[in-house]
């Protein structure tokens, strides 16, 4: 048998890879019968509700579910926390009640006896000085770096101050400048949770978890089994972002109390609770002076942020990441964090680098207004050269490349102006801002089992999950390219931990992760089939190629035989391949580090403040695009998200009692159709890209739209809105402070 | 959610005899997009749920004399906003169209929309509608609350975004109970009312009256010989979607001549009641609607406004809505997005 090449076809040769096709599983998830862990429902179970702090600091006096056990069909109460315990967070579960239904469930929470002695409260998260003055602050790292270095005999932090003020009074251009950036929630639409069986010593989880492979442990640990007997299963899941990757404290209660009462038990986050626990990005709040040359290349940055990530651990936004993307020679950047009394942040998709894009990348673009100058040119500028790169991630090359595809698509030259400079319509104003991110995307472990079955059938055995981005087309195009199949014809089996072992999604790492192994397993069938085949018409198997439902030697028809009759020299049993790709391994199907230019159009109403988007442009490289329409997809609705972020989502906190505001759909603002305007996509694969690999894309294209959009508001008032989202009342506040 | 019994009547004088005279014991049921969330998050907790979808009488949209409108109460929304008979009141489409939401438009009802519970989140939240006593809204985040008629305890703001247009056109309330035979027809304004108290509610109903009908004024010869009435609703809304206005206006003025011969202005989502503004009524009379006057008119409406501590911004977004509901209502470019 030859030996296994490890590539992707050319563009020319590919029949799957990279053709536009329909979601596999997208008229399941039309017709409603793809089930969602909500949507599981176990004869006899029973449901879950618990008991959440409606303080936000505070201890427990005392905790008695008793009365509840007395509320018509209540089956068990359980306590989760017991008096004397502080809780730092609205919304942690005190107890909880399981019941023949919801509303008895609800009844039973209600009737809980809870005594608390309340502790002060703080969350004002964007406000160092009251957060100093409570002690609620800690370092969160730093770094300073200059081109000059300090002497033997120099104290480090003197030297930096004098260097950084020497730069600074050396540029041609400063800018100071405040900019911030709200905490947000997941808001999962499937909240966290599970339903949850206990079987014969067994235990059967139906969690909504990015992680199918990875969470059995975690339930087995907590409750004294071993993880063969756990079993994890989910088909599809209403939305994760990060936020989903254990069992988290719910889901071991849930199965606790199926241990106890014997039966089925579901458990899912009342929808507060899931805005309150199930997770929330860190805020950040920057300063920052920074001065340029006179061509307008920052020469020396100089900031501290400040931000929140709750409670537990307070790390707030990292200093790594600041400025974003752009790289300048001389630069100071510290970070503090503070505690606040909300539940602990999880990762959100690019964990820190939206909020990093938003606070600096703004600075960058007043840099632009204060000299006068294009956004556009400025940015360009401070990209540096490949060989002396401005920027970390993505090549400067690739940028600039992409930068003139978007200014092109957004019409650029046209519609841009200086800075509050534009034509008014009555008290409407419009402008453009762009940005730019980068982010790694590396593949993550993943092994398969891929059956080739000798009547022509071909399945895959794979613990990943399909967090609704189209990781099953993603697999189906990768086998129907190995074996010359329409990828319809591939046959899926994913979603469930008893499967071979795939990396959680998190990190944009699933789509390289799961094309090296299927690729690898494909190949590898492939090969084997290719042997007997070759024997059969007495060719060289290195000759031979699957392609339109045939085997044939490589270009000529004549010689082949069909794929099923193929199959059939396989012999009685299934071929089975396993795959497997082991993270971090150097490979050349795929890769990791990819860039992206986003620009946006908005017009802004003066008088209201309100701002709507008319255009977005994501231009985005990826490596090799294996589903181009599952990719354009994935930026849609990044950006979409990165609307909301930017113009509407924010969690609200009280500030005198803590309690999460807004923790309901109808409260919490999200970007509805009719805010989104036109989004325009650009699939950045020009072969130098496409030659690398598969590199992963669920992260990327939803770091950008912040600053994208923020600097576009700035172009059309000439003035910034400092802190995001930009709601009517800080673009009125904002004017305000400028007239 | 708290167990309860369900009735469904199927007259007007069944639904009397199964409400309750004590506060809270029931609630009556129509479109339940906000009776249901508040069920489930036992900030309501009735012994007894009225469903009144059943009742015919209070589902019919008919023409009376001298072209009277009236409009049952749980009539739906997109029903209403389909209604040839709705077409001479612009504001009232408007204010339908603003909601933005095919669900909270098909399953919600007139009455329902009118006397839906303030969406303050210290009162969604469990604390009450004037929790502790006003403070918690006075001292505590209240970018979305009042900036009119807020001196006392009660700093929510009114939710209905109809009842601005219904008042604007002189609508009137057919409500009865609660004996059988108590009827009574009330200007819509009078069904709103700021409480003082915890124990009042947001409207003058007792628990135990059932507002039936609402009855939109015609066009009387008369009337129609004084100049054409026309009006109109702007919200300004933060979003496209379903979201509650951060201010809106609704303005009906009859104009003869190209002069302004009647006026009202009414403010929405300002106030704990619908906000009649006779201030920036009174500046229009007598004059033809520009920009510059209808600016001054939404000048007037705010000119006693008293914002809280984080809402000042909402002084300006009603000035604006004012001045772009007269505008509108004049038939002139609004001007915004």
């Amino acid at each position: 048998m030859a030996e296994v090449v490890l590539s992707w076809p050319t563009k020319d040769k590919a029949t799957a890879i990279g053709k536009r096709v329909k979601r596999l599983d997208g008229p399941e998830k039309s017709n409603g019968t793809a089930k969602y862990t909500y949507d599981i429902n176990l004869k006899n179970q029973l449901i879950a509700v618990a008991l959440g702090c409606p303080h936000a600091h505070c201890k427990i006096k005392s905790l008695d579910v008793a009365p509840a056990l007395k509320v018509p069909g209540v089956v068990h109460a359980e306590p989760l926390r017991k008096s004397g315990d502080e809780i730092e967070w609205q919304g942690e579960m005190l107890a909880v009640i399981a019941a023949e239904t919801e509303a008895a469930a609800r009844e039973g929470v209600a009737a809980i006896a809870v005594e608390y002695e309340l502790l002060p409260v703080f969350v004002e998260e964007d406000n160092l000085a009251a957060a100093e003055k409570a002690g609620r602050t800690s370092k969160g790292g730093g770094k300073v770096q200059t081109e000059k270095e300090p002497g033997d005999n120099d104290d480090e932090d003197e030297f930096a101050d004098k260097e950084i003020a020497r730069l600074l009074k050396e540029a041609a251009y400063t800018v100071e400048g405040h900019y911030g950036i709200d905490p947000i929630t997941h808001c999962c639409l499937e909240p966290h949770g599970s339903t949850v069986e206990w079987k014969d010593g067994k235990l059967m989880v139906h969690l909504s978890t990015q992680n199918v492979s990875g969470t059995d442990d975690g339930f087995a640990k907590d409750l004294n089994i071993t993880a063969d007997d756990v079993t994890v299963h989910c088909d599809y899941i209403g939305g994760g972002f990060g936020s989903k990757f254990a069992p988290d404290y719910w889901g071991i209660a849930a199965a606790r109390i199926s241990k106890a009462t014997g039966r089925p038990v579901k458990f899912m986050l009342q929808r507060d609770q899931e805005l309150k626990l199930g997770g929330s990005r860190p805020s950040g709040y920057l300063h920052v002076k920074l001065g340029a040359n006179k061509d307008g290349v920052v020469t020396v940055w100089d900031s501290q942020h400040h931000g929140s990530a709750g409670a537990t651990n307070p790390g707030g936004i990292s200093h790594t990441v600041i400025p974003y993307v752009f790289t300048p020679k001389n630069y100071r950047r510290l970070a503090t964090n503070i505690k606040t009394n909300h539940a602990q942040a999880r990762a959100w998709r690019a964990p820190n680098h939206p909020q990093a894009c938003a606070m600096t990348q703004t600075a960058l673009d007043d840099l632009a207004m204060k000299m006068g100058a294009d956004s556009l040119d400025i940015f360009l500028k401070n990209l540096g050269t490949d060989d002396a790169p401005g920027v970390s991630g993505a090549k400067p090359s690739v940028y600039k490349a992409e930068m003139e595809i978007g200014a092109e698509l957004i019409g650029w030259k046209k519609l841009w102006h200086p800075h509050g400079k534009g034509a008014a319509k009555g008290s409407v104003v419009e402008g453009l801002g762009l940005a730019i991110h980068t982010w790694g995307g590396g593949a993550n472990q993943s092994s398969c089992t891929v059956r080739v079955h000798p009547d022509g059938g071909v399945e895959t055995f794979c613990g990943t999950q399909d967090l609704g981005v189209g990781t099953r087309t993603v697999l189906a195009l990768v086998l129907a390219e190995c074996f010359g199949l329409p990828y319809e014809a591939i046959k899926l089996t994913i979603g469930n931990s008893k499967l071979p072992i795939s990396g959680p999604s998190g990190g944009s790492t699933t789509v390289g992760g799961i094309c090296e192994s299927h690729r690898r397993a494909g190949l590898d069938a492939f090969a084997q089939i290719a042997a007997l085949v070759g024997k059969k018409l007495a060719v060289d198997p290195a000759t031979l190629e699957a392609v339109g439902g045939r085997v044939q030697v490589i270009g000529n028809p004549a010689k082949s035989v069909s794929w099923k009759e193929a199959c059939t020299l396989i012999g009685m049993k299934p071929l089975e391949v396993k795959g497997n790709y082991d993270r971090g391994t150097k490979s050349p199907l795929s890769n990791s580090q990819v860039g992206g230019v986003q620009f946006a159009h908005v017009a802004v109403d003066k008088e209201t403040g309100v701002i709507k988007l008319k255009k977005f442009v994501a231009v985005q490289d990826m490596g090799l695009v294996v589903a181009p329409q599952q990719a354009e997809s994935q930026i849609y609705g990044s950006v979409i998200m990165g609307i909301a972020y930017s113009l509407f989502e924010q969690r609200l906190t009280d500030p005198k009692t803590g309690a999460i505001l807004n923790a309901e759909l109808k409260d919490y603002k999200l970007a509805r159709i009719g805010d989104i305007g036109e989004i325009v996509v650009n699939l950045y694969e020009p072969e130098s890209e496409r030659s690398r690999g598969v590199i992963g894309l669920g992260e990327p294209p939803v770091i950008a739209p912040g600053a994208a959009i923020s600097n576009a508001v700035c172009n059309a008032l000439g003035v910034r809105v400092p802190t995001l989202p930009m709601t009517p009342q800080r673009v009125l506040a904002a004017l305000k402070a400028k007239a | 959610m708290k167990n309860f019994s369900f009735a469904a009547p199927r007259t007007e004088a069944e639904v009397l005899s199964v409400l309750s005279a004590t506060p809270g014991e029931t609630e009556i049921l129509a479109g339940g997009t906000d009776l249901v969330g508040l069920l489930s998050q036992m900030i309501l907790a009735p012994q007894r749920v009225v469903n009144i979808l059943d009742v015919p009488s209070l589902k019919d949209i008919e023409l009376l004399d001298g072209g009277v409108v009236s409009i049952g109460s749980a009539v739906t929304l997109d029903v209403l906003l389909a209604h040839p008979y709705l077409n001479p009141y612009p504001a009232i489409q408007q204010a339908i169209d603003g909601i933005a939401s095919l669900q909270l438009q098909c399953q919600g009802t007139l009455g329902g929309e009118m006397l839906q519970r303030p969406q303050c989140w210290f009162f969604r939240d469990g604390r009450g509608l004037l929790a502790g006593g006003g403070k918690l809204a006075a001292e505590g985040d209240n970018r979305f609350h009042a900036i009119l008629g807020n001196q006392g305890a009660a700093k929510f703001v009114s939710a209905s975004r109809i009842a601005p247009a219904l008042i604007a056109l002189g609508a009137t309330a057919r409500v009865i109970g609660p004996g059988d035979e108590d009827e009574k027809i009330i200007p819509v304004a009078d069904l709103f009312r700021t409480p003082r108290h915890e124990g009042e509610r947001e409207n003058t109903l007792l628990p135990n009256q059932l507002l039936t009908h609402i009855l939109l004024p015609g066009y009387k010869p008369e009337a129609q010989a004084r100049g054409i009435l026309s009006s109109a609703t702007y919200d300004v809304r933060h979003g496209a979607g379903p979201d509650f206005p951060l201010a809106s206006a609704a303005a009906a003025l009859r104009i003869d001549g190209g002069v302004v011969r009647e006026a009202r202005v009414v403010l929405g989502q300002v106030a704990p009641t619908p906000w009649v503004s006779t201030e920036a009524a009174d500046m229009l009379v007598g004059w033809s609607v520009n920009e510059t006057l209808a600016e001054a008119a939404g000048a007037a409406a705010v000119a006693q406004a008293t914002p809280l501590s984080n809402n000042e911004y909402k002084v300006q977004l009603a000035k604006v809505a004012v001045k772009r509901a007269i505008l509108r209502a004049a038939g002139l470019e609004t001007g915004g997005l």
